[in-house]
């Protein structure tokens, strides 16, 4: 990562997506514990029952099972924030779904705004990181001749030489 | 007899809830400087120069280690780095069991 702010940026924002895995996790497992037979089938959850009782399993919403192959990283710093700034969208747009579907229950609806909302934030500061990275690039660059290169380097070597730790 | 016991029931219920009621209270404060600290980082990672967030977070900062220093000499542990004498991190309930709600 060629700029510290980026780099900064990426770790903190991925450690709190791992939090909120764990806060969608807590709503799906407090909706279904203590859920009856009846209940699931009627929730439509007939199926994920059968492979997973009430189990938090990581899977879409249309039940494909979650893989690495979502996450995507392509080797290019700008790829890569511009692909972070699709997730966070993509993001955002599922959890203003989810709260469609889940109009009528305020304790599930209010988590789920917070979510939505630090999605938002998260979209801004790495569109700030991108933002300084593109800059970064754009900078006029200065190269030093072999000469003067090769130069600094054999008095770098003659201080190591001097240097009285064997 | 009866009476007495009835007293106790009552002012050892109210005691309960009262101790329940500082636990939320100190929960919730912690929660609310725990994401205050987590989103002046994240404003401070790309705005590193911000006199007026960086004196938030200091203050955010000091304010949420004491008070979660307070809360776990009492509560018990909030994460399996805070040490302890007894092995406290075994009590239930669990913040997804509705435990320090």
């Amino acid at each position: 990562m060629p700029d510290q702010k980026a780099k900064a940026i990426l770790n903190d924002i991925g450690t709190e997506e791992l939090a909120h895995l764990e806060m969608v996790g807590t709503i799906v497992h407090q909706l279904t514990k203590g859920a009856s037979i009846e209940e699931i089938e009627k929730a439509g959850l007939g199926a994920y029952y059968t492979d997973h009782g009430v189990d938090v399993y990581p899977q879409a919403a249309s039940g494909t099972p979650f893989t690495a192959s979502y996450i995507a990283c392509k080797g290019d710093v700008i790829a890569n924030l511009q692909e972070d700034l699709a997730a966070e969208q993509k993001a955002r747009a599922t959890y203003e779904k989810l709260i469609d579907l889940c109009r009528d229950e305020p304790d599930v609806v209010d988590p789920l705004r917070f979510l939505r909302e630090r999605e938002v934030v998260h979209f801004q500061r790495f569109g700030e990181a991108l933002r300084g990275v593109q800059d970064k690039l754009a900078e006029k660059k200065f190269y030093l001749n072999d000469t003067l290169v090769n130069n600094n380097a054999s008095i770098l070597s003659t201080n190591d030489n001097n240097c009285n730790c064997k | 007899m009866m009476q007495e016991d009835n007293v106790r029931e009552e002012r050892s219920s109210c005691m309960c809830n009262n101790n329940d009621n500082i636990r939320e209270e100190m929960i919730t404060k912690i929660k609310e400087l725990n994401f205050a600290v987590i989103e002046l980082g994240l404003y401070l990672d790309t705005h590193p120069e911000d006199e007026k967030a960086l004196c938030l977070h200091r203050r955010y900062a000091k304010e949420l280690k004491e008070l979660k220093d307070k809360y776990q000499k009492v509560y018990g542990p909030l994460s399996i780095y805070y040490p302890c004498n007894k092995w406290r991190w075994l009590e239930e309930p669990w913040p997804w069991e509705r435990g320090n709600f």
